[in-house]
């Protein structure tokens, strides 16, 4: 076994999530996320909050800034363009906004209608203005979550780590 | 037809009498904006330009980041039909500080008074809706405290409800369709924020 194939990275996005005192915590049911969303609700310290569609993720955000405290949205690429009209409030109200997406479409999907929303993710955020950062290797995995952070909660920008899914692990539905 | 004989600005006038550091108001786009600005505009208000559908959720989040304020969130039948769902997540976290009023007209004020889905069905070829009652879909979602508001005796116990009953608490308030002058607060959303938090957290 590799040192890299020991590195847990839901572990480590949990414990720099926790480093950058996030207290909220918005999902909505994602195999890749699973592990961390697990960790989230198991903390004292962060409030999970699942949701019906990942569009609400941007409001719950922005009240959470305006009553002092740090979240992040957990969403696959799938949902992204749910959230895209309501985007916009990172730029009209200016504030801090991060999101960690687990991409599919990506990287040997084997789901067909996985792609258009999948390849259309980073063109849509970019559109609205949104900072992308991208990981496809464990070992990146915690300081770009660590810098996104930054500069988000620092640099008062909107940001999106794309968690590629070569990281995560092709979906096969029991295929090989 | 709507029969309400409820006004939205004495109303909301009301909702928020005597408001103190200790009440957060957030306002939906369109008329719910325009009433809160015309009971007073205040630094604790959030009141939205643009952002259909986000009051609700807003309110959670702010709500949860400040059990020890009320959130109040006010809004129209048209934003909140846009977003029911959010209803369900407040009923995941049943926040005790948040009360959600919405002012209930049955039309999309800001663009010419067209039938919301809350007017009636058969209601003519252009003033159909569905007859929808949020208050039952607010229940359905999970909040159990869930009341319509008619009548103009019943809104000294909205008031009461809205800044000190346990929440989360879902009024549905039907009120009169009116021509009303445009009482507008500060638009820049930066700033409106900025000011918020330097009231409520003396850094914005």
């Amino acid at each position: 076994m590799t040192a890299v194939a020991t590195i847990d990275w839901h572990d480590q996005i949990f414990e720099t999530l926790k480093d950058h005192d996030i207290k909220q915590v918005y999902h909505v049911p994602d195999a890749g996320h699973g592990k961390l969303i697990e960790a989230c609700q198991k903390s004292n310290s962060i409030r999970t909050v699942p949701l019906t569609t990942e569009e609400e993720g941007i409001p719950l955000a922005a009240g959470a800034w305006l009553g002092g405290q740090r979240s992040v949205l957990l969403m696959q690429s799938s949902g992204v363009g749910n959230t895209i009209n309501l985007m916009g409030m990172t730029k009209t109200l200016r504030f801090p906004f991060l999101t960690l997406i687990t991409m599919r479409g990506d990287y040997g999907e084997f789901n067909s209608w996985q792609y258009p929303m999948g390849q259309g993710t980073p063109k849509v955020l970019e559109a609205m203005g949104v900072l992308l950062y991208s990981v496809d290797d464990a070992v990146e995995v915690k300081a770009t979550v660590d810098a996104a952070a930054r500069s988000a909660f620092n640099g008062g920008q909107a940001v999106a780590v794309l968690l590629r899914q070569k990281l995560i692990g092709i979906k096969n539905f029991g295929k090989k | 037809m709507n029969t309400a004989t409820l006004q939205r600005r004495p109303l909301v006038k009301q909702l928020l009498d005597g408001a103190d550091d200790d009440l957060l108001v957030i306002a939906g786009l369109g008329s719910a904006n325009w009433d809160i600005t015309a009971a007073g505009d205040r630094p604790l208000n959030m009141p939205l330009w643009g952002a259909m559908g986000a009051p609700v959720a807003m309110g959670l989040g702010l709500a949860l980041a400040q059990p020890g304020k009320r959130v109040l969130v006010i809004t129209g039948d048209g934003d909140m039909l846009m977003s029911l769902g959010s209803l369900a997540t407040v009923a995941t976290q049943q926040p005790e500080n948040l009360a959600i009023v919405v002012l209930d007209n049955e039309k999309f004020g800001e663009t010419g008074n067209q039938a919301t889905h809350t007017s009636p069905r058969n209601n003519g070829p252009t003033n159909s809706g569905a007859g929808t009652d949020l208050s039952v879909v607010a229940k359905g979602c999970g909040i159990a405290d869930s009341a319509l508001v008619r009548e103009a005796g019943e809104v000294a116990q909205l008031v009461k409800d809205a800044r000190t009953k346990k929440g989360p608490v879902f009024r549905l308030v039907k009120v009169m369709v009116e021509k009303l002058e445009f009482v507008m607060p500060p638009q820049d959303g930066a700033h409106l924020k900025d000011r918020f938090r330097q009231a409520l957290l003396g850094h914005a």
